[in-house]
């Protein structure tokens, strides 16, 4: 055994992995799921969510999988009662403040750790209204998780654009653009790489959102065109 | 003072910096302006090359920051539990009534702004107002009125009177500043420098066994082993004066009346790391102890005590105060760098560490004020010398905040070991009324029953008694106090400063103060929702605001079950 590999345990498999690998890749190579929001393997991890933490050694806290290194010899649980706890209190207090009707994945993990949907009641949640602004896609920031994945595309992990930052802080933080400019008005590109990270309905192209209010043929090629310059001047 | 025409020359010579001066470009924009424009977003943007959405973002974060006019003089009231005891609310009203707002807001007139904010770091003299005056030097008021905040105030800083005791602090600098003259001659930087080597330095400060004294009691000179050990030509020292949390005073009081001990310390950790660059984070509400280090500092570099060459060696040594703008997050050492640095407050992930990997990326030393101050007592009386006061495990002398239903509420310096009984009766001069519990640490502190108060206050005993010295802070509560309010403040302290990176703590705060605001009249299940919210926030948050935001609500479910039932 060489000095780049670590041994440890997760939920009593030994395993092997390169020296500097996460709990994450350490529990795929042993074929253990580990539910994930906010991770994308386009975008730098940050550990937000924080459903994928694990129990390491029954620590003091528990450690986010996607973004925490395996410690040689350490016994870790992927799925124990604390794990469980913390997964399903943050899905429950998540589904009171955010629409996840569009969330299949969110959905689904909330089945998977019987997260009772109506656990926060009178709870405030995050409204706002669609924000359509550009021939390209909608804003739907009801549906907004906060991820970060389509801030950090615009900035250094893709685009280098800047369009948008984060508003506020704590609950009423909001992906927003430098005084809620419009989308045409801020340096936004319509790349699109924002739309495709997003893993709920919150942003969403225009066309798919069009068909969804019912619109027609005529309607959506009309909403869907960037005015053209001799239109505009 | 910056005037409003000013503000382009101003900006200007921000020019070939970069992000690392967006806090002050702003700061001098808000003091100057009241608010920061697009116009000035814009202009910033293309002085340091930082995105404009950027600059927004950075604007949201910081409250002492407005994106929108606000009126000639801002009043901020504190409302947090102990000027809260005090009738900070009424204050507030009486502002409101007689300035005719309903809520927090500006006047038609354009002449008032006036807000609630969160604990301002002078629970001695609640209640507390943080008053920013267009284009003047912000101020702090103490045991203000809403009649003297508006009839009687003269710009003038209001200098609190009291009596401290002490062998960091001393009574006779309550009202004014200790001159260089007045501490000396910087005689432990002049013995480090030219009779030890940095390695005996930090050896002299391991062997004292001082520990950390912001909260998290890390050994001192283990710290600074590591950061001077890491690689890297480019190290930092950063004194953390963002003292944020409620009812904690004691770093003020040591900046106020003792800025050149401050100094001399961060000075002695700078030459034992290996940097000639130190920064001092002193938080936005703290704008007294900000004039007065900076004035310290010129008076240093003046005297050849800081600068180039310091005393006739080829140490130098530059040390530059940057001033936050309202986040408790910045406390945390990671936000803390992330807000020199220009950005949002976010705590980072860790590992790694601020000792290999701190503020630009570079090994860092960020020591507390406290911590700080207590080096040139170990420096040139020696490991020994220091040890004398205190305990085994924790030794030196400790500052400790006392607000709330004491006799005499204040900074205090005391030996460790003495019980927190004989400090109340005695130091304190006893409780105003029957004790109904002690805070121990702050907001992400934990209760202590009337019973419990035998214990001794050291780092060892209360974290055995399933408490913790925190930040210093003791609130004391008679039975006049309204507990589920005081929870409620609590948490709506935490739900305000929560900073929305994760998960647990950005819905959990919210989570948690929901359910604390309908403690008169709860539902079915509100215990073990703040059971499942405080745990989840505790074990899955990135940082230490979230892992203690529960603390307190966790404490008073144990000690005080009965306000979470229904009332009869």
């Amino acid at each position: 055994m060489s000095d780049d590999t670590i041994n440890l345990t997760l939920d009593g498999k030994p395993v092997s992995v390169a020296k500097g690998a996460t709990l994450l890749e350490a529990a795929r190579e042993a074929g253990i799921d580990i539910p994930l929001i906010c991770y994308h393997e386009a975008t730098s991890p940050n550990g937000l969510c924080r459903v994928c933490v694990v129990d390491v050694d029954g620590g003091r806290v528990l450690q986010p999988a996607c973004v925490a290194e395996c410690s040689a010899d350490t016994q870790v649980e992927t799925r124990n009662a604390r794990v469980e706890r913390s997964r399903r209190t943050i899905l429950e207090m998540l589904n009171a403040s955010v629409n996840l009707e569009q969330a299949p994945e969110i959905q689904d993990m909330m089945a998977d750790y019987s997260a009772d949907e109506a656990r926060f009641p009178g709870a405030r949640r995050r409204e706002s209204e669609v924000i359509d602004d550009n021939p390209f896609y909608v804003r739907d920031y009801e549906q907004c998780v906060l991820c970060w994945r389509c801030v950090q595309v615009c900035a250094e992990d893709a685009q280098f654009t800047f369009a948008l930052t984060l508003k506020n802080r704590g609950h009423e933080t909001s992906v927003a653009t430098a005084f809620d400019i419009s989308m045409t008005e801020s340096p936004c590109v319509f790349c699109g790489q924002c739309v495709g990270v997003c893993p709920t309905g919150a942003l969403k192209p225009k066309v798919e959102w069009g068909m969804e209010q019912g619109w027609s043929s005529e309607d959506l090629r009309r909403q869907t065109r960037r005015k053209r310059k001799k239109d505009a001047g | 003072m910056i005037a409003e025409h000013d503000i382009d020359a101003t900006l200007e010579a921000y020019r070939g910096r970069g992000r690392e001066a967006l806090l002050p470009a702003l700061w001098d924009v808000q003091i100057a302006q009241g608010s920061i424009s697009p116009e000035h977003v814009h202009r910033i943007s293309h002085i340091l090359r930082v995105p404009e959405a950027d600059i927004y973002g950075v604007i949201g974060f910081y409250t002492l920051f407005h994106d929108q006019p606000t009126g000639r003089r801002i009043i901020r009231v504190c409302t947090d539990p102990t000027c809260a005891l005090v009738g900070a609310d009424e204050v507030l009203q009486g502002l409101r009534d007689r300035l005719g707002l309903a809520g927090d807001g500006s006047t038609p007139d354009g002449e008032y702004t006036v807000e609630h904010t969160p604990c301002l770091g002078m629970c001695d003299y609640a209640p507390a107002a943080l008053v920013s005056q267009r284009g003047e030097h912000d101020m702090a008021l103490a045991n203000v009125t809403a009649d003297k905040l508006l009839d009687e105030w003269d710009g003038a800083y209001f200098t609190p009177a009291g009596d401290d005791e002490s062998v960091l602090l001393d009574p006779s600098l309550m009202a004014a500043p200790q001159t260089l003259r007045d501490y000396g001659d910087y005689g432990a930087l002049r013995r480090a420098i030219f009779e030890q080597s940095p390695e005996e330095v930090i050896a002299a400060v391991e062997a004292s066994g001082l520990i950390g004294r912001g909260g998290a009691a890390f050994p001192t000179g283990l710290k600074w082993k590591f950061t001077r050990g890491a690689a890297g030509d480019v190290k930092y020292v950063v004194c953390n004066a963002d003292e944020s949390e409620p009812g904690t005073f004691k770093d003020r009081v040591l900046m106020e009346q003792r800025p050149h001990l401050l100094l001399e310390g961060m000075a002695l950790a700078a030459y034992a790391v290996g940097t000639g660059k130190a920064y001092i984070f002193v938080r936005g509400e703290y704008p007294k102890a900000t004039a007065i280090l900076a004035g310290a500092i010129r008076e240093a570099e003046a005297a050849g005590a800081l600068g180039a060459g310091i005393m006739g060696s080829d140490f130098d040594l530059d040390i530059e105060i940057r001033r936050g703008a309202g986040a408790y997050i910045c406390g945390e050492e990671t936000a803390l760098f992330e807000a020199i640095e220009g950005k949002r407050g976010f705590p980072r992930m860790k590992p790694p560490y601020p000792t290999t990997f701190g503020l630009f990326g570079a090994p860092t030393a960020v020591n507390n004020v406290e911590t700080l101050c207590a080096i040139p007592g170990i420096v040139s009386q020696g490991a020994d010398w220091f040890k004398s006061f205190g305990t085994a495990e924790s030794a030196g002398t400790k500052l400790v905040s006392v607000s709330g239903h004491v006799r005499r509420p204040g900074v205090y310096e005391i030996q460790p070991g003495i019980t927190l009984r004989s400090f109340l009766d005695e130091t304190c001069q006893g409780v105003i009324g029957d004790l109904r519990t002690v805070l121990m640490g702050g907001a992400a502190g934990t209760f202590l029953l009337p019973d419990e108060i035998d214990v001794p206050l050291t780092f060892e005993d209360l974290r055995a008694a399933g408490s913790t010295f925190g930040s210093g802070a003791i609130m004391v509560f008679n039975w006049s106090t309204d507990l589920r309010d005081l929870l409620r403040r609590l948490g709506l302290f935490f739900q305000h400063e929560s900073c929305g990176k994760c998960f647990p703590c950005q819905l959990g705060t919210q989570r948690q103060v929901e359910v604390l605001e309908r403690l008169e009249a709860p539902r079915a299940g509100d215990r073990e929702r703040l059971q499942d919210i405080g745990l989840t926030m505790t074990e899955a948050s990135i940082c230490g605001l979230g892992h203690t935001a529960a603390m307190a609500v966790l404490s008073a479910l144990e000690k005080f079950p009965e306000l979470f039932d229904a009332e009869e």
